[in-house]
């Protein structure tokens, strides 16, 4: 049965829904989530795609999004959905998407969703931060402190007021990253953590000032925060899988273990 | 070798509110290999970036200029004073946004006056880029300092800062300043910087203000303007392109990360308005009227929403529902883009009940939320005086056509402080809206009827016939707005029906001051600009107190002070600032129609040359040409702008409410 608009125009069926593992670097880090938003959805028009609309008065292209990183934080592994109503070669929707958004906000792969929910098993996620004037080795004395505390509260000032969270207990591992710091030149700490998604969310800007609470680490510029890989979490083995059918290029299986 | 900013920007981005505006990199922004151009400029909007993106003319010259080869052009926006301070601490030069070069390396600063409120944001650029603000203290190796837009319809107030205006179109002329700066600069400068301008005032159409002396009488007014060199015209004329079809800019449009006030795609159907509103500075300076053809904007709409994935299209002029195909346009293109989910939009669109239907195809299936009418005056009587010739029963026959049709809120827009405005003629606005609700409610049957009314206070504008007004003082202005929205308010029954914003009077007094101001004027935007002014279209930074205090200041020696430029009346015989500077139009017909509106016999009504014989503004034996339209006789006749709602929503931030 053909579904009818508020218009009386027939809305046309979702048929394929294909997740999109995109990127966000460089330059686009600065971009909001809303700006990505507005930039994903000029960009499926761009590139012709066959992008299914809700009905109503205002019909919205179905495009839905995983948890964004936030502003300023760069990312390897951000995630969303888009619905079609005609199937397409997920290969060519990544050239095609790809194509048609700017340098910086960079689709790394698509894949088609099969019967599990929307956007699902993204549990945690893997982190890289710069740490501008910290040695690393006081960085490892103050990872080690961190892990050694049992709990550690911070508050974060968020739309519905000031919430309170365990910063301690989201995060599942945390390491310096020797690799990353023997290839820059500065020879300052980098740090790398697994953080489990929790409500409200524990950022890592919030482990930043937790660390500062429990080791009085402090930084002499804002750090780079990348997003590397964001997956369901082996606790036991205390990693991220990366989404679905992750790259080998992907940054996420690089991390040291 | 000019090195990018961007590694020593980077750092401060964390710290400054929306840092993505700062970084580039749009879809359709334009890199070029600095080596690979031997002329380079820097354009820039003086105000945020969420207001500049989007303006049609920087983006027009910006892809002009790199569509040529060995020429590059970058942009550059006003930073905000949250990155200005931080740029200052760390020595960082203003920047264009494309790579990140700072702007004193190029040859060219080329700055676009929407509005004579962005004149503080040039000095900061010019600060911050380490370019001497006086262009008197510039050497050969800093950019030319070029104004263009339509406040560079009288650049006098900025003259002491600019190296030229160009008056008029652009896309021609950059390209004839450019040719100009190559073949100067490939001749090994000959004559240094005076060299160069004096080539461009000769044969590029530039007016250079330090090549014309002005003389003051005692009394303050101005005695003479005259070149000093020879080789220099008398008069500047305009820069006009005749054939728009040939010239179809935007192709590439730029498509923003950062949200902007207007994310769309924009075509300008035509350019010019000859409707004579005898308050519009627009539609007096762009004449004559020059339309693009249907099939070019149909090819245009195409590739434009091809290659930027835009779901809005504006279709611009000054007054859209005037192009003598509109209708076909709007239906072809209506058609075209049906079930795309491509939105249509016509603002400032002129309609009476017969364009309200103009507006339903264009919104067909949509949602029909607003549409906005501009009576710009509240009497019958105050319409006649500015030639807004529209009747109190046009406008509720038109709002009765859109509410039936659909619409369920009109926004009226007025002005407060015309020529001979008394009070009753603003209070005349509060039963015209009754009656527009009222009239509204009888067609649909239903009580969710809206309007709202916003209202400004009028700034007399060079170039029009109202240059010679005194503008209304500013407690004037405010008494009357008072009254009215007390009027408003007062009528059990409408009061929630009825919306009502206002603009206070004092703004408005510092952009008529930076309107029609002379070369002294530049001592007070130098004052107030070292007292903090920073981005004064914004109320959160306009300040009315420091712009008076500057004026004190610098006019202490002057026999003429802030009311002198704003509220006094001039006659026939002074000599304007911008009497040199010619727009085209006959001063003696902008006389005449000064006279006609003010008349104690009641108004002489213009009619629009589109349609009837022509009334010899001057413009086209000017011009050598005459207005260039379609096929189609008049839409008819009494009609009414619109503006559909919904555009603009970043603007309201900056409306003084």
């Amino acid at each position: 049965m053909t579904r009818l608009s508020v218009t009386g125009r027939p809305v046309l069926e979702s048929v394929q829904h294909l997740q999109v593992r995109y990127a966000k670097r460089g330059r686009m880090r600065f971009a909001s989530h809303r700006d990505i938003a507005r930039a994903v959805e000029r960009g499926v028009r761009k590139a012709a795609l066959p992008i299914a609309y809700s009905a109503g008065f205002t019909p919205h292209p179905k495009i839905s999004y995983a948890g964004a990183a936030a502003t300023g934080m760069a990312s390897e592994a951000e995630y969303l959905e888009l619905a079609f109503t005609s199937p397409c070669e997920p290969e060519d929707v990544r050239a095609r998407l790809d194509a048609a958004l700017p340098d910086g906000i960079d689709v790394i792969e698509v894949a088609e969703r099969g019967h599990e929910p929307p956007l699902a098993h993204l549990e945690a996620s893997q982190w890289q931060l710069t740490l501008p004037g910290v040695p690393p080795a006081a960085a490892q004395e103050a990872i080690g402190e961190f892990l050694a505390a049992s709990q550690v509260e911070v508050e974060r000032l968020t739309k519905k007021g000031i919430r309170r969270m365990d910063a301690r207990a989201a995060v599942i591992s945390m390491e310096l990253d020797r690799r990353a710091i023997a290839a820059q030149p500065d020879g300052y700490g980098i740090l790398r953590m697994v953080v489990r998604h929790t409500t409200p969310a524990v950022r890592p800007d919030d482990i930043l000032v937790a660390l500062n609470r429990v080791t009085g680490l402090t930084l002499s510029a804002p750090p780079l925060v990348t997003r590397l890989a964001q997956g369901p979490l082996d606790e036991t083995a205390a990693t991220v899988t990366p989404g679905p059918g992750s790259p080998e290029a992907a940054a996420g299986r690089e991390r040291e273990t | 070798m000019v090195e990018s900013v961007y590694p020593r920007l980077e750092p401060l981005l964390p710290q400054v509110t929306k840092p993505v505006q700062y970084v580039g990199g749009e879809l359709n922004s334009v890199v070029k290999d600095w080596e690979s151009a031997d002329v380079r400029w820097a354009l820039m909007y003086p105000d945020a970036y969420e207001v500049g993106l989007p303006n049609q003319g920087l983006q027009i010259l910006y892809e002009v200029l790199n569509g040529r080869d060995g020429v590059l052009a970058e942009r550059t926006y006003s930073v905000w004073p949250d990155l200005e301070k931080l740029m200052r601490s760390h020595g960082i030069p203003q920047f264009t946004v494309d790579s990140h070069r700072p702007v004193a390396a190029f040859d060219v600063m080329g700055v676009s006056f929407a509005t004579e409120l962005g004149y503080t944001n040039l000095l900061t650029a010019l600060d911050l880029a380490g370019i001497p603000l006086a262009a008197a203290d510039r050497a050969d190796s800093h950019p030319l300092v070029l104004a263009g837009g339509h406040a560079a319809f009288n650049p006098e107030p900025i003259a002491e800062f600019l190296d030229g205006a160009v008056l008029g179109d652009g896309e021609q002329a950059v390209l004839t300043i450019t040719d100009l700066v190559r073949e100067w600069k490939a001749a090994g400068r000959p004559g240094g910087r005076d060299g160069l301008l004096l080539r461009l005032a000769a044969d590029g159409g530039v007016y250079v203000p330090r090549f014309y002396d002005v003389t003051y009488l005692a009394d303050g007014r101005i005695g003479s303007v005259r070149p000093n060199r020879p080789g220099v015209p008398g008069s500047v004329a305009k820069h006009t392109l005749m054939d728009l079809d040939d010239w179809a800019y935007p192709r590439q449009p730029l498509v923003p990360v950062a949200e902007t006030i207007h994310e769309r795609y924009s075509v300008e159907i035509f350019r010019g308005c000859t409707r004579g509103c005898r308050f519009c500075q627009a539609g007096m300076i762009t004449r004559p009227v020059r339309e693009r053809s249907k099939a070019t904007i149909a090819g245009m709409v195409e590739t434009g929403l091809q290659a930027s994935g835009f779901s809005e299209v504006g279709l611009l002029s000054l007054s859209s529902s005037d192009h003598s195909e509109i209708h076909e346009i709007a239906r072809e293109l209506a058609d075209r883009h049906e079930d795309t989910q491509t939105g249509l939009s016509l603002p400032s669109t002129r309609v009476d009940s017969f364009n309200v239907t103009l507006a339903d195809e264009l919104t067909r299936g949509g949602r029909r939320s607003g549409l906005t009418f501009a009576p710009e005056g509240g009497s019958d009587r105050i319409r006649k005086v500015i030639n807004k010739m529209v009747t109190e029963e046009d406008l509720i026959r038109t709002v009765t056509t859109a509410y039936a049709s659909g619409w369920r809120q009109v926004k009226l827009y007025f002005m407060c402080g015309l020529p001979t405005e008394t009070d009753e003629d603003v209070l005349a606005i509060a039963p015209l809206a009754r009656r527009v609700i009222k009239a509204g409610r009888e067609a649909t049957g239903r009580r969710d009827i809206r309007a709202t009314v916003s209202i400004g206070g009028f700034v007399p504008k060079p170039h029009t016939p109202f240059q010679w007004a005194a503008q209304c003082d500013a407690a004037t202005v405010d008494a009357r707005l008072h009254a009215l929205g007390a009027a408003l308010r007062s009528e059990p029954g409408y009061g929630r029906a009825i919306g009502f914003r206002y603009h206070q009077g004092e703004p408005s007094i510092i952009e008529g001051l930076l309107s029609r101001g002379d070369r002294r004027v530049a001592a007070i935007i130098r004052a107030a600009w070292a007292d903090g002014a920073r981005f004064d279209g914004w109320s959160e930074y306009f300040s009315f107190e420091r712009w008076a205090r500057a004026s004190q200041t610098a006019l202490a020696a002057e026999p003429v002070d802030l009311d002198w430029y704003t509220t006094r009346e001039r006659d026939y015989e002074e000599v304007l600032p911008w009497d040199h500077l010619d727009a085209g139009l006959d001063r003696d017909w902008l006389w005449q129609d000064w006279q006609d509106s003010v008349a104690a016999d009641g108004t002489a009504e213009v009619d629009d040359c589109r349609w009837t014989p022509c009334y010899e503004c001057g413009v086209c034996p000017a011009m050598g040409t005459e207005i260039q339209t379609g096929p189609m006789g008049p839409p008819g006749s009494r009609q009414l702008p619109l503006v559909a709602v919904g555009s603009g929503a970043g603007r309201a931030a900056r409306e003084l409410a």
